[in-house]
C-alpha cells in the first residue's frame, strides 16, 4: 500500500504539467536540451577576483544576465522570476488559485548581500529565504504562503517531493516548485576550503574524479492531480534518509541511500527491472561517487544505465534537484539518455553500468538521486 | 489509514528557560547565547564531545532534543529508519553565516562553513540517536504549526515513520528559541493529542 492512497483504493496521480530550466546553457528546457545534445558544457574556467583569488572552473551567468527588471528585486530573485514565468506561460495554471501552492529550494539565496551590505537589521530581513518566496509569490499572485526548503544538495529534490505528498493529501491541487542558488565569493571560499573542488573540469565516477565544479541555475517544475493532465509524466514516488554518519561526508555504506531508492520504488509500486536509467547526484568528489555507486548496486540496480549531468552544468546546489530531474524527463521523453559529462573509466569499487556516450532507449521510468551535507538523501521516481 | 498520534514529550528554550513536559527544567538568564548553551549542556551533564564543534543552531537544537528524548522516548521501539525529523525555523543558518563570513575575509573556516546550511542542525540529532528516517528543513518567517502538523501526519500516516521530532529551532545573535515535539502512535501518560492547537499553546508558553 504506497502513500496517496484514499479510501476507496482509488491512487491519486501527481502529472508533471510544465517545466524550465534556466542555465548558461539556455533560457528554456528546449534549449538546454538541445545544447547538450550538442554535447555542450557551461562549465569553463574563471578568473574572478572578487569570488575567488585563484581561478577556478565553473558554470556561471554572465553577470549582466538576470538583472532585476524592478529595484525591489535582487538577482536572485529575479533569476527564479524568470525561471517561473516560463514555466507558467506555457500551461494553464493559475498562481492565484487557493488549490496552487508555491514551493521554493534554494540553500543559500541572498547570501551574497553578506558581501556587498553592512549588516544590519534591515540586512537580515533582505537576506530572508521566506521574504525572497514570499516576493516571487506576490509577484504572480500566488494567494497561499509559499513553502521554503533549505536542505543542503537534496533541496530540489526534496521540493519535488514535498509538492508530490502536498498535492496527494489532498491539501493542493496545482503546485509550481522552483529552485535556484547563485555562486557567490561566500559558497565558492567555503567549498575551497573544504578542498571539495576540482582545479579543471569535474569527472562524475571516474577513477581520476577529484572534485566537484560549482554551477548556477534555476529550474521550475509544475505538478498537477487535475485529470485532464492524464497521460502526462508523473511523480510517482519519493523518499528521504539520512546517513546518521557525519555531517560533511556521506555514508561509508551507501545503505542509507540505498534505502531512500528502496523506499521509493516500494511507494510508487515499481520493482527494479521498471527503472530504466537514473541521474545521479554524481558530483565528482571521491566520496560521494564511491557511495552512491554501492548505494545503487545495494538497491538492485546496477545494470541501469546511470549518468551524472554536473560535468554540464556543475554542481546547482538548491537547483540541482529540479534542472537533473526536468533534463531527465526530457530525455524519458525523447528516448534520449545523455552521456557523463567529463567521464571516461570506471573508478569505484562497485562496478555500476556509466552512461558514457549518447544512448537511445524505450524508457518508462527513471530514479533521480541527491545526497548532501548533514547526512541527508533523496530520491524521486518520474515516469509514464 | 489514519493513525493516531500524540505529543508524548515536548521542550522548550527561550529567554533562558528551559521546560520540559511543561515543567521549568533549567533557568540561567544571565548569560549571553554562547554561554547560556554551555550552562545547559553542563546542567544537564551531557558528555558529547562533538558538542563543542557546533555552531549555536546545531548546538540550540540538540540540547533540546537530548532533554525532549531523555525519559521519555524508548529507541528499542524503533528501526532506525522509523524516526525522522521536521524542523523549521526563521533565520535559517544566518547566525553561523556571518561568523564564516568574517573568516573568509583571513583564512576561510571549513568549520564554521560546514554549519552554514540549516539541515545540519537535523544532521546532528541523526547522528547523536541514529535517526535514519525522513526529515526535512523549512525556513518561514514564524512557527507554521499547521503546516508542520500535515508535513509530520503525511509521515506517520502513511507509514513513512512511526515517530518524529518536530518543531522550531532559531537562533540569531542573542535571540534563541527550540520548541520541540516528540510525536508518537502510542499514547503515554502525559500525552497530548498531536495536533496544531497543541503545538501552537505550548510554543507560545516560552
Amino acid at each position: 500500500m504506497g502513500d496517496g492512497m484514499n479510501g476507496d483504493n482509488k491512487i491519486t496521480h501527481v502529472f508533471i504539467v510544465a517545466d524550465n530550466v534556466l542555465s548558461p546553457l539556455g533560457k528554456t528546457t528546449a534549449e538546454n536540451f538541445s545544447r547538450l545534445k550538442e554535447n555542450q558544457s557551461a562549465v569553463k574556467a574563471h578568473h574572478n577576483p572578487e569570488i575567488s583569488q585563484q581561478p577556478f572552473f565553473a558554470s556561471l551567468f554572465d553577470n549582466d544576465d538576470f538583472l532585476p527588471t524592478n529595484p525591489k528585486y535582487t538577482r536572485f530573485e529575479q533569476l527564479l522570476i524568470a525561471s517561473i514565468e516560463d514555466a507558467l506561460q506555457n500551461c494553464n495554471i493559475n498562481a492565484a488559485d487557493k488549490k496552487t501552492i508555491l514551493i521554493i529550494s534554494s540553500t543559500k539565496g541572498n547570501i551574497s548581500l553578506l558581501e556587498t551590505e553592512t549588516y544590519s537589521a534591515e540586512l537580515k530581513n533582505r537576506i530572508s529565504l521566506p521574504h525572497s518566496a514570499q516576493l516571487v509569490a506576490d509577484h504572480f499572485g500566488f494567494v497561499n504562503k509559499p513553502v521554503v526548503i533549505s536542505n543542503a544538495c537534496i533541496s530540489g529534490v526534496l521540493a519535488i517531493i514535498t509538492g508530490m505528498r502536498l498535492l496527494k493529501s489532498g491539501q493542493y491541487e496545482n503546485a509550481v516548485i522552483a529552485g535556484a542558488d547563485l555562486i557567490s565569493k561566500f559558497i565558492l571560499s567555503g567549498f575551497q576550503s573544504f578542498q571539495a573542488l576540482s582545479p579543471q573540469l569535474c569527472k562524475p565516477f571516474d577513477q581520476s574524479r577529484d572534485g566537484l565544479n560549482l554551477g548556477e541555475g534555476a529550474g521550475t517544475i509544475v505538478l498537477s492531480t487535475n485529470e485532464k493532465y492524464k497521460g502526462n509524466l508523473k511523480v510517482k514516488g519519493g523518499s528521504v534518509s539520512n546517513d546518521a554518519n557525519h555531517i560533511s561526508g556521506p555514508s561509508r555504506t551507501g545503505n542509507e541511500l540505498a534505502y531512500a531508492i528502496k523506499k521509493t520504488m516500494g511507494s510508487a509500486g515499481l520493482s527494479t527491472s521498471d527503472i530504466d536509467f537514473i541521474s545521479a547526484h554524481g558530483t565528482a568528489t571521491v566520496f560521494n561517487d564511491e557511495m552512491e555507486a554501492n548505494a545503487i548496486a545495494i538497491a538492485g540496480l546496477k545494470s541501469a544505465p546511470i549518468n551524472s549531468l554536473k560535468g554540464y552544468y556543475g554542481h546547482t546546489l538548491g537547483a540541482a534537484g529540479l534542472i537533473e530531474s526536468i533534463i531527465s524527463l526530457k530525455s524519458l521523453q525523447e528516448g534520449l539518455v545523455l552521456p557523463t559529462a567529463g567521464f571516461e573509466q570506471t573508478g569505484h569499487g562497485t562496478a555500476v553500468n556509466v552512461v558514457a556516450k549518447q544512448l537511445r532507449i524505450r524508457a518508462n521510468n527513471f530514479v533521480k538521486t541527491a545526497s548532501g551535507f548533514g547526512g541527508c538523501n533523496a530520491a524521486v521516481i518520474i515516469g509514464r | 489509514m489514519l493513525s493516531e498520534k500524540y505529543i508524548t514529550a515536548s521542550c522548550t528554550i527561550g529567554k533562558g528557560i528551559v521546560n520540559k513536559n511543561g515543567i521549568k527544567a533549567f533557568e540561567n538568564s544571565n548569560a549571553d547565547t554562547p554561554g547560556f548553551l554551555l550552562s545547559l549542556y553542563q546542567h544537564f551533564k551531557l558528555n558529547y564531545p562533538k558538542f563543542y564543534k557546533m555552531d549555536n543552531l546545531s548546538k540550540l537544537c540538540w540540547l533540546a532534543s537530548e532533554i525532549l528524548l531523555k525519559d521519555d522516548f524508548k529507541p528499542h521501539l524503533y528501526q532506525p529508519e522509523q524516526v525522522g525529523i521536521v524542523l523549521a525555523n526563521a533565520n535559517s543558518s544566518l547566525d553561523d553565516d556571518i561568523k564564516y563570513y568574517a573568516s573568509v575575509k583571513d583564512v576561510p573556516s571549513p568549520s564554521l562553513f560546514v554549519y552554514t546550511l540549516p539541515n545540519i542542525m537535523i544532521g546532528e540529532i541523526c547522528i547523536r540517536n541514529n535517526f535514519k528516517g525522513e526529515h526535512a528543513l523549512f525556513v518561514q518567517e514564524e512557527f507554521n504549526a499547521g503546516f508542520i502538523e500535515t508535513q509530520v501526519n503525511y509521515l506517520l500516516d502513511n507509514d513513512l515513520l512511526e515517530a518524529c521530532i518536530c518543531g522550531w529551532g532559531d537562533v540569531l545573535e542573542q535571540d534563541y528559541k527550540a520548541v520541540l515535539f516528540l510525536v508518537e502512535k502510542e499514547k503515554g501518560e502525559q500525552s497530548l493529542p498531536f495536533s496544531k492547537d497543541n503545538m501552537n499553546s505550548i510554543f507560545i508558553s516560552n
